[in-house]
């Protein structure tokens, strides 16, 4: 049964398109058929995290205006056999995107695909209500930070009543929080909400925890989504995020501070 | 308490715990609010205008919070009178 998810936040910039764009091919690698849809009208950025922006042909909104059929509209990822993007619109038209046409997509998507992601907009608008109406789970993207926290909670409260799961009185679409941009080192400081403060605040089951990167500015200047950087931390949180969400129980890493060397230790040098 | 030994009060408080302690009390305010059925802030502000024929009362004086008690609700008027 084709399962949608989406990756949603409130508050803007915290981390949700490399999310997408990496469970997505976290998904497509381990050997389901997955289709990553840009919900962000008019601000399309996820074909260029993905490496597929000279192939949008056909959006989203072409083939709900039916414009363009699925088949034609969908953009099949270079490396991996099971993995295809649906970029979103370029139009500056706020309507483009409606409920029925959306509901007729989702639908189409799910006969073809075991795993549908939806990369919501920011904010509480229209685009990630769409976004997050029709799904099955929830990534909640959240960063260690007080705005951020709030507008979590806030999503949190409109998926568990303004989705169509909770509408029609069916089972409340489940929730996962990821936790993203983390910094061990702040948090030992007490700079930064450390995981379980977050974790006690939110109250739902924690995918993973994403850390502070440099491989994810690297990833996205070339169009690579970082799970594919096996060497990176932040590729390494993605795929054991991947795994959680396939069922599979792993222990969670990078919480903490990287251990310093012994001749650090001697001297005491402090980074 | 002069400046100084303001700052010094709040730096045996790390920064993340007052983070903490700041998202726990507006996030709970918020969830009774969501939670709470949509006629509550129109019920609010007819009651007002109605204690308003009588005292002259602002509108922060007044609140009415709807308790879920399992079963039924319970509705609490708390109106604060001002001195005569
Ligand atoms: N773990 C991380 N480490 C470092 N930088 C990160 C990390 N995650 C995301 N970023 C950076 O944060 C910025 C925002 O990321 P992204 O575009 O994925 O967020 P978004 O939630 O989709 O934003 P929007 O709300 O605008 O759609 C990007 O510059 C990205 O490179
Ligand atoms: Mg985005």
């Amino acid at each position: 049964m084709a399962k949608i998810l989406v990756v949603t936040s409130g508050k803007g910039g915290v981390g949700k398109t490399t999310t997408s764009a990496a469970i997505g091919t976290g998904l497509a690698l381990r050997g389901h058929k997955t289709v990553v849809v840009d919900f962000d009208v008019g601000l399309r950025n996820l074909d260029l995290i993905m490496g597929c922006e000279r192939r949008v042909v056909y959006d989203f909104v072409n083939v709900i205006q039916g414009d363009a059929t699925l088949g034609q509209a969908l953009i099949k990822d270079k490396r991996l056999e099971n993995l295809y993007v649906l970029a979103a619109s370029q139009t500056r038209d706020k309507d483009a995107l409606s409920a029925e046409g959306v509901g007729r997509v989702m639908d189409e998507l799910r006969e073809s695909f075991e795993y549908i992601i939806c990369d919501s907009p920011a904010g509480i608008e229209k685009g990630a209500h769409l976004a997050m109406y029709f799904a099955d789970e929830a990534v909640v993207v959240t960063n260690p930070e007080v705005s951020s926290v709030r507008d979590s909670d806030r999503m949190l409260g409109l998926l568990a009543s303004k989705s169509r799961r909770a509408e029609n009185g069916e089972e409340p679409i489940k929730e996962h929080l990821l936790l993203t941009r983390y910094s061990p080192d702040r948090v030992n400081k007490g700079e930064m909400l450390g995981v379980e403060d977050v974790e006690e605040i939110l109250a739902i089951r924690l995918l993973g925890v994403i850390p502070e990167s440099q491989s994810v500015l690297k990833a996205s200047n070339q169009g690579i989504p970082v799970i594919l950087d096996e060497q990176s931390d932040a590729g390494q949180a993605y795929s054991d995020a991947v795994e959680r969400l396939l069922g599979k129980e792993t222990p969670h890493r990078f919480l903490d501070v990287h251990k310093k060397g012994f001749l650090q230790r001697l001297f005491g040098g402090r980074e | 308490m002069n400046l100084f030994d303001f700052f010094r009060e709040r730096k045996k408080q790390s920064s993340a715990s007052i983070a903490k302690e700041r998202l726990q009390i507006i996030v709970a305010h918020e969830r009774g609010q969501r939670s709470a059925p949509d006629y509550l802030p129109d019920l609010q502000k007819e009651l007002i205008e109605v204690i308003r024929k009588y005292v002259n009362i602002d509108n922060d004086q007044v609140q009415v919070v709807l308790e879920d008690q399992g079963n039924c609700s319970i509705l609490e008027l708390n109106v604060t009178l001002p001195d005569r």
